[in-house]
């Protein structure tokens, strides 16, 4: 066992040598291969967080949302169409919510109203970024997300002025802004009470936006559904479950736009890898030569190759790796960012939560550093097979 | 020591270029002696020197090293024989470029797995004692021609070898790095080892040190 690994350990010995000896080459091919690797786990991580991101933000939202149609479009909840639903097992509450979309001529951006309505009518549980401020805000008194704050530039305190979609100007004073770790779903959030929205919109008294309705047991929440369908035809129940599989898929389908649009990149680097890794050079194939007449065995030539290939692709993988990591979670993957999180004027800006998805990682590792093994073993076992009697006439 | 009997040795074999570097060679080579292979260029010196030191296999013929028939065990073997019975100094001395000369001295040993202490106090030695203990940690390429040659016959000696191989020894040294050389072998014969030489260098092929001659053309011997 000894000397197996002082085998190993001559073999890494001379490997990390000639690495040394190949300098531009190595280091080349290692950026090449970093960067690489780089692009890919970036564009991976980022899309994991932001898929765990949005499954925790949903965990708080109600399991069902019904909402109105009239012609195949939302429409507001009109009065007692909330007691026609009657009693269904297994809904804990039901509430109607109020909110709306208001464009910011200002910052050219739009904001989303959301009315804070006392408990128990409060619609005020899918926002878990502003469950801290439960109460509505005063007459006048608004709560605004940090996103909006930075980026009106006010602050607590502040009176800010919105021109109503009747031409009427309303100013509020802004009682507070909400926390900049609830960003990602409170960034453009305005919360009023609900006098004020629905002065604000001219919004007719006794309708709700939608209703949310609160089941305990998610097996009971697909017949809660189909039983809302029954009572109220006009209606459509969401499902939790379905939001959160639509932003997943709104994820994959920009995370595979993104590596679409890269993918050119990706397989230039790649094939300049693999042409980089898998062309000998004949001082390297005069090396072979010498190692095997000096009494090297072809298992030893492979065996040290292999060495060299594992030490380039797995310093590459973690470097490039890492540096993903730090660029999704530390720098808030400022490269991809407008491709993987959307297109908006008001960005949220946040920090992710690390996710590591270890299926990912394995993908990676096994996408990135086999070939490239490969791509090294194929000419080394060529040249490692040819007798060693070549060099006595080289 | 070595037993050759009617050794042939073709390249491209069945092709169109096939070419008979050996012709048929009947020899036997004595332990300790020094037999230098003498003949023009073709003659098949060097292919001989290949087969002998196990770095080819006859295409027909018989090689026995001792009491061991080798001409026709797989590659590995060889291998192994190789390393622990022969010595190669090539004419290119073919060190590795970058590397320092103590490195290059105890490469053909990284396969054996020796404790490194040893192997680099056994290096250490090989080359003190010829000359160049204080240019242990030089790169080779730094090195002049005898310095190199120096080196490749430290790194030859490093397993210990029966027999030492060394093929057109002095064809790129003066007279003055040619003679140095031959001390060198006058010592190695001191120490009981076997050596094996191809020239055609008069300054070897007459030498006092050397006990054999044999001459070859065309692939066969050539009777003294």
């Amino acid at each position: 066992m000894n000397q197996w690994i002082a085998r190993q350990r001559y073999l890494v010995d001379f490997t990390l040598a000639s690495l040394a000896r190949r300098k531009t080459k190595n280091a080349g091919l290692l950026l090449v291969f970093a960067l690489l690797v780089f692009v890919l786990a970036s564009v991976m991580l980022f899309a994991s967080a932001l898929r765990h991101e949005a499954t925790m933000v949903l965990a708080h939202s109600p399991e069902v949302i019904l909402q109105r149609m009239v012609a195949g479009r939302h429409d507001l909840v009109p009065p007692g169409y909330v007691e026609r639903i009657g009693r269904i097992r297994g809904v804990q509450k039901i509430e109607g919510r109020l909110w709306g979309y208001y464009y910011d001529p200002v910052v050219k951006a739009n904001y989303t109203f959301m009315a804070v309505v006392p408990a128990p009518a409060s619609g005020f549980a899918a926002r878990p970024g502003a469950r801290e401020a439960s109460a509505p805000p005063a007459a006048g008194e608004i709560v605004v997300g940090s996103g909006l704050a930075r980026h009106r530039g006010v602050q607590s305190g502040n009176v800010l002025s919105f021109r109503s979609y009747s031409g009427k100007l309303f100013s509020f004073r802004i009682a507070g802004v909400l926390p900049a770790d609830s960003e990602l779903v409170s960034a453009d959030l305005v919360l009023t009470n609900q006098a004020d929205f629905r002065a604000f919109f001219d919004y007719p008294a006794d309708h709700w936006t939608d209703v949310t309705l609160s089941v305990a047991n998610p097996q009971e929440v697909r017949t809660v559904a189909q039983k809302l369908a029954n009572a109220l035809p006009d209606s459509r129940p969401i499902l939790r479950d379905e939001v959160s599989r639509t932003y997943q898929s709104i994820f994959d389908w920009r995370e595979g736009i993104m590596l679409a649009l890269l993918s050119a990149a990706i397989l230039a680097f790649a094939i300049l890898a693999w042409d980089k890794a898998s062309g000998l050079s004949a001082e390297e194939k005069r090396e072979i030569g010498i190692l095997k007449a000096i009494g090297w065995e072809t298992g030893d030539v492979i065996r040290m190759k292999l060495w060299e290939g594992l030490l380039v692709s797995l310093s590459a993988f973690l470097a490039g790796y890492v540096a993903a990591y730090a660029h999704v979670f530390h720098f808030s993957a400022v490269l991809f960012a407008p491709v993987l999180k959307g297109w908006a004027v008001l960005y949220p800006k946040f920090t992710l939560a690390p996710a590591i998805d270890g299926l990912q990682v394995t993908t990676l590792f096994f996408f990135t550093v086999l070939p490239y093994a490969t791509a090294v073993l194929v000419p080394i076992w060529r040249a490692a097979v040819t007798d060693p009697d070549a060099v006595m006439r080289g | 020591m070595i037993e050759l009997r009617d050794i042939h040795k073709a390249f491209n074999e069945g092709r169109p270029n096939e070419y008979w570097a050996l012709r048929g060679i009947d020899l036997d080579i004595a332990a300790g002696e020094s037999t230098v292979f003498s003949g023009p260029s073709g003659s098949g010196k060097t292919t001989l020197l290949t087969l002998l030191g196990c770095l080819a296999r006859p295409t027909r013929g018989r090689v026995r090293l001792g009491d061991e028939d080798i001409s026709s065990l797989p590659e590995r073997f060889l291998t192994e024989i190789r390393r622990r019975t022969f010595g190669f100094v090539f004419q290119q001395f073919n060190l590795v470029r970058g590397l320092s000369a103590l490195d290059n001295v105890m490469l053909p040993a990284y396969p054996l797995g020796l404790p490194h202490r040893e192997l680099r106090a056994r290096a250490e030695a090989q080359l003190a004692a010829l000359d160049l203990g204080h240019r242990r940690e030089a790169r080779v390429e730094w090195l002049s021609g005898g310095e190199q040659q120096r080196v490749a016959i430290a790194r030859a000696l490093i397993n210990a070898p029966q027999v030492v191989i060394a093929d057109e020894p002095t064809a790129n040294l003066d007279t003055a790095l040619s003679c140095q050389f031959m001390g060198i072998l006058e010592r190695l014969l001191d120490e009981g080892r076997t050596v094996l030489l191809t020239s055609h260098d008069p300054l070897v092929v007459e030498s006092e040190t050397v006990d054999r001659v044999v001459r070859l053309r065309d692939g066969r011997l050539v009777e003294p």
